[in-house]
This record gives structure tokens, C-alpha cells and sequence, in this order.
């Protein structure tokens, strides 16, 4: 038995706040310090950014390799480059929806409420924290993908390549980071409603990724009233500058809005269950 | 203090929990017993909101779990040493809690220093041994240094060293006027360092009473003879108002009358005693004796063939 004292040396200084309690400003230091504490984060963010650049890159370097029969007029350099988030959107939204399965496969949930059992403060610490995570790192992703894209694009074929002057690029650009953050938020709330990795993993894919390819499939009337409802391809028309997915899509920020609608109802639907059900 | 009025936990169709009311008092140590199954887990789980009462309500210091302004410096709760992310450090994972309850910096080293893991504090959880995972546990549990602690069967598993570690924990808290509640299936490790029990078997509480008033209720004294003449006092005894259970080599196993009543029945009937012996039921026997109706799964011994509780070994060991 160890004789050091239990209780904290000075008494003042190292307890709980005598006053107030335990709140929102609270969860959320203790929200970052978790994400940014476990290796899987980092990895995650990491291959973000790498599979976003890389095939963007690749996918301006096959346009600037073989330019003839593009025309500059209907050639969207700049979503050209954001390619990668086609994928990207998938390694998002398996760690928006880890943020949370992973509480629940380690048993961690179970200490976390019992330190915080106000849960709707956990819930939206959580949803919090990962957000501007992914928002910081989507944008960076976005600008890097946009720019070495672009560098690969103008390499010879300078009127293919876009500036971020040229108008509705910088929009495009940024929509990308609220794109991944939106995909990424949708998977948060698959995964309270869940609370199995593999299954919200899964229900995130299904839904931003499998729906995306199923609807293509459907005869062409349909096709056009329901693949504009669709996540993905709703949200995608953010970081487009032309209309290039056809004139029967929403609008950039209209889609934008399509997809966060879908995001919100998972997230509504998240945090009904992760307050009324047992831990 | 912690309080519950009917408390009641139902899953599908089993009743967990069943109408459960006790208090458990400041300033001591309560034992929370009952065989595996018998809903101590659900009913810490309860305490700390982690599952929602069917019926009835229990609160911490007069308030709902949930309501408390800083619950970790209320209730320090370990339940399950491995509810850990296992890819975190150890400092990592004691400092995310700390800031939950705005708890500085600066107590984190505090609590490792004290389990000792202060060596370990930068490696993540997964490579712990088991003591050294509840070892963890124990520091979550004392980072808002709280008045109450609750313990969930904080032994199980542990070797020799880290049970006295454990126990010596213990009664320290309990020494610097801390409230402890920790369940456990062992009597025997109760026996030790409860001051107050709390029995609980298919989710009914059977038993509220101290260590020495449970084993005095639950168990029946009796008193064990070893004499040439077994039969001859055997009547005597069974005059004055006892029993008598027969053994081998003149050994007699008395119950109903003190020692001294039967030292002195032999000695007034010039009966030559080789043994008189009171045989003190230890609380292991009083608690199998007790919680024998409540066991959830009960296992048969091969060859006994349904006997069941009719033919249960008598507490007192006679063969």
C-alpha cells in the first residue's frame, strides 16, 4: 500500500470548480482531448488527405496527358481536382462514425457518462470537436487537392487550369472541406444510432456511396427526380463551378443543403437514442 | 449517501432488480453481496444513470445522478476495468475525464502517483496486466476526490498482492470518512473489510445489517463434543432443549444450548469431555446458507440427482 494521500494536496486548487457545473466548455476539452489521443485519428486524417490529393492528382494528370476533345468552356477544372473526395467522403465517414462505435466497442461509454451523465452535452461535445477536426483537415485537404491539382492541370494546358479568382472556385474549394464535414456528420449520428463500428460503417457507405451507384441503375425519368435527394450526389454539386452532373440537380448550395438535411435527421435521430437508451 | 426507493430494473422478461430500497450510509464500508446474477451490477448501473429504473428512483446525496453539479466529485464508480479505449495512455485517458468535471491538470499525476502507474502513465491501456488495468480504474475513481466510492467486485481476478492492495485502499478511504460500496460474490473477502451489508439474490434485497448481526441471524451456533460417552449426553442434551447430530468417534455436533450449558451438563453427569468446541458459522456459511433459494443458476454436484435445495450441505459441515 502506497502511503501517499489520497485526497488532492492542496485541496483548493486540484477539485472539481466549487461552483457551477460540469458543462458544455468541459465536454468539449475532454471531447478533443480524446479524438486527438488515439492513433486511429491520425491515421484516418492522414490517408484523408493523401487519398484526396493523390487521386485528384491523378485524375488531372489523365485529363492533362490526353486533352484533346475537351472544351474549356464545359471543362470543370476545378471539381476535376476535388475528385478525390469521391473516396474521401468514405474515409470520413468511417472515422465520424469510430468517434462515437468506438465509445461503445471499448466499453469507454461507460466510464464517459459516468464522469458526464448529462448526455446531450456528450452527444454535442462529441459531434462538436470532430466537426472542426474535420473541418480544419477537409480544408486542408481541399486546397492541397485544388492546387496540386491545378499545378498539373495548367502544366502545358494553362487554359484548362482554374484560379481561385475565377468565379465560383473559391466557393467550390471550401465546399469541399463543408462536404466532408457534413458526410462525416451524417456517419456520427449512423453511429449513435448504431453503436457498432462495423454496421455504421457499413449504413454510412450504403448511403453515401452504394444509393449514389443503385440510382443509376433506374430508368432515366426517375433517375432524375430521386438521384438529386440522394447525399451524396446532392452534396456533391457544392464543389462543382459548372453545372456538369446535369440541369435537373440542385443548385450548389441547394444540394448542400440536401445532404445536410440528411446529416441532421441522423444527427436528431443519434441523440434521441443516445439519451433514452441504457449505456 | 446513496438512497434507493424501489428500485426496479426489468430486461425483457427478467427482473433484474426488484423493488430494491436501501441506504447506504457515510462514512463506512457496505458490502453489496449476492451470488453472480443476483443484479448488483444493474444496480451501480442504476446509481450512476447508466441504465434507466423500470420503477422507482435512487439518488446521491439527495439528487438524481444526472443532476449533480460535479459527479465525479460526488461518486467515483468503478464498474468494469477494461471500459477503457485500450489505443489511449493512461494519462491521456485519466486527463479526458478530468476535464470533464473541470478537474486541473495537475491531479492527474496525483492519482497515478498514488495507484502507481505514474511509469506507466504514457503507454496505452491495452498492453495493462489486469491489476494494473483496475489499478486505472481506481485512479479514475479517485480523480475528483469523492465522497463516495463504488466499487464493482474490484478483486475479481486480482492476485494475491493486489487484493491486499486493494483491501488496504479501502479502509484507508473509509478512514478519511469517505463512503464505500463495493460488491462482491466472496464472503469471505467481506468478512474482512465491511462494516455493513447489503444481500442481495434474484434482484430482492434479503439482508440490511452489520457483518456480526448477519452472521448471528443467518447462522445457527453450534457446539462440537468429542466424548466416550456420546449417546449418554446426547439425551441429556436433547433434555435441556438441543439437538444433536451424531459423528464418528464419539464426536457430537450440539445446537440449540450454549458451550458452557453443555460443559456443564457433561461435568454435573461426570461425563469425561476429549472436546467441547463452539463451532462459530463463518459469514461464507451464513451467506450460502441465505442467498441458497436465490442462486440464479444452480449446479447440481454429479450423482445427486435432483436433491436440490432439500438436501443442501447443513452449515455447520456435519457429515
Amino acid at each position: 500500500m502506497t502511503t501517499a494521500q489520497i485526497a488532492p494536496a492542496a485541496r483548493s486548487r486540484l477539485l472539481p470548480p466549487e461552483t457551477g457545473r460540469a458543462g458544455f466548455a468541459d465536454a468539449l476539452r475532454s471531447e478533443f482531448t480524446k479524438i486527438r489521443s488515439t492513433r486511429s485519428t491520425y491515421w484516418t486524417l492522414l490517408a484523408l488527405i493523401v487519398v484526396c490529393i493523390g487521386i485528384g492528382a491523378l485524375s488531372c494528370a489523365g485529363t492533362a496527358a490526353n486533352p484533346k476533345g475537351i472544351s474549356p468552356a464545359g471543362f470543370d477544372g476545378t471539381q476535376q481536382s476535388l475528385a478525390g473526395l469521391y473516396v474521401g467522403q468514405l474515409v470520413i465517414a468511417a472515422l465520424g462514425a469510430l468517434t462515437i462505435t468506438s465509445e461503445y466497442s471499448t466499453g469507454m461509454i461507460r466510464t464517459s457518462l459516468a464522469v458526464q451523465p448529462r448526455r446531450g452535452v456528450v452527444f454535442a461535445a462529441k459531434g462538436v470537436v470532430f466537426a472542426v477536426v474535420t473541418l480544419v483537415v477537409g480544408l486542408i485537404t481541399s486546397f492541397g487537392s485544388f492546387f496540386v491539382g491545378q499545378a498539373i492541370l495548367s502544366s502545358g494546358h494553362a487554359h484548362l487550369s482554374a484560379t481561385l479568382g475565377q468565379p465560383n472556385v473559391l466557393r467550390a474549394v471550401i465546399g469541399g472541406a463543408l462536404f466532408l464535414t457534413a458526410c462525416g456528420m451524417l456517419a456520427y449520428g449512423l453511429g449513435a444510432v448504431l453503436r457498432h463500428t462495423a454496421a455504421a460503417i457499413s449504413a454510412a457507405i450504403g448511403l453515401l456511396f452504394v444509393l449514389t451507384v443503385l440510382v443509376q441503375f433506374l430508368p432515366h425519368t426517375w433517375q432524375n427526380n430521386v438521384d438529386k435527394w440522394m447525399p451524396a450526389l446532392a452534396g456533391s454539386q457544392i464543389w462543382t463551378t459548372k453545372a456538369a452532373s446535369g440541369p435537373h440537380m440542385f443548385p450548389p448550395w441547394g444540394g448542400f443543403a440536401v445532404l445536410a438535411g440528411w446529416a441532421v435527421a441522423a444527427l436528431i435521430a443519434g441523440l434521441v437514442l443516445f439519451r433514452t437508451r441504457d449505456a | 449517501m446513496i438512497e434507493a426507493r424501489g428500485l426496479t430494473k426489468r430486461f425483457g422478461d427478467k427482473l433484474a432488480v426488484d423493488q430494491l430500497s436501501f441506504t447506504v450510509e457515510p462514512g463506512r464500508i457496505t458490502g453489496f453481496l449476492g451470488p453472480n446474477g443476483a443484479g448488483k451490477t444493474t444496480t451501480m448501473r442504476l446509481i450512476l444513470g447508466l441504465d434507466r429504473p423500470t420503477r422507482g428512483s435512487v439518488t446521491v446525496h439527495g439528487k438524481e445522478f444526472s443532476r449533480l453539479a460535479y459527479p465525479m466529485h460526488e461518486i467515483g464508480a468503478l464498474l468494469d476495468a477494461k471500459a477503457v479505449h485500450g489505443g489511449r495512455s493512461a494519462y491521456n485517458h485519466l486527463l479526458c475525464l478530468a476535464q470533464a468535471n473541470g478537474i486541473p491538470r495537475a491531479r492527474v499525476g496525483e492519482v497515478l502517483e498514488l495507484v502507481g502507474l505514474t511509469e506507466v502513465a504514457r503507454k496505452r491501456s491495452k498492453g495493462f496486466s489486469l491489476g494494473m488495468g483496475q489499478r486505472l480504474g481506481i485512479a479514475a475513481a479517485l480523480l475528483g476526490d469523492p465522497a463516495i466510492l463504488m466499487f464493482d467486485e474490484p478483486v475479481n481476478g486480482l492476485d494475491p498482492e493486489g487484493i491486499l492492495w486493494i483491501r488496504n485502499l479501502m479502509k484507508a478511504l473509509a478512514a478519511e470518512g469517505r463512503t464505500i460500496f463495493v460488491s462482491s460474490h466472496l464472503m469471505s473477502e467481506m468478512e474482512n473489510t465491511a462494516d455493513h451489508l447489503l444481500v442481495i439474490g434474484r434482484g430482492r434485497l434479503i439482508a440490511d445489517c452489520s457483518v456480526a448481526e448477519f452472521i448471528e441471524r443467518n447462522s445457527v451456533q453450534s457446539v462440537r463434543v468429542r466424548t466416550p460417552k456420546p449417546e449418554l449426553l446426547a439425551d441429556l442434551i436433547t433434555a435441556a432443549g438441543g439437538t444433536t447430530v451424531a459423528g464418528a468417534g464419539g464426536v457430537l455436533v450440539a445446537q440449540g444450548l450454549p458451550v458452557d450449558r453443555i460443559g456443564d451438563l457433561a461435568f454435573e453427569n461426570a461425563i469425561r469431555l476429549h472436546e467441547l468446541a463452539p463451532a462459530q458459522a463463518s459469514l461464507e456459511e451464513a451467506f450460502m446458507e441465505l442467498t441458497a433459494d436465490s442462486v440464479e443458476f444452480q449446479a447440481h454436484m454429479p450423482g445427486q440427482q435432483d436433491a436440490g435445495r432439500t438436501d443442501r450441505m447443513h452449515p455447520t459441515g456435519v457429515a
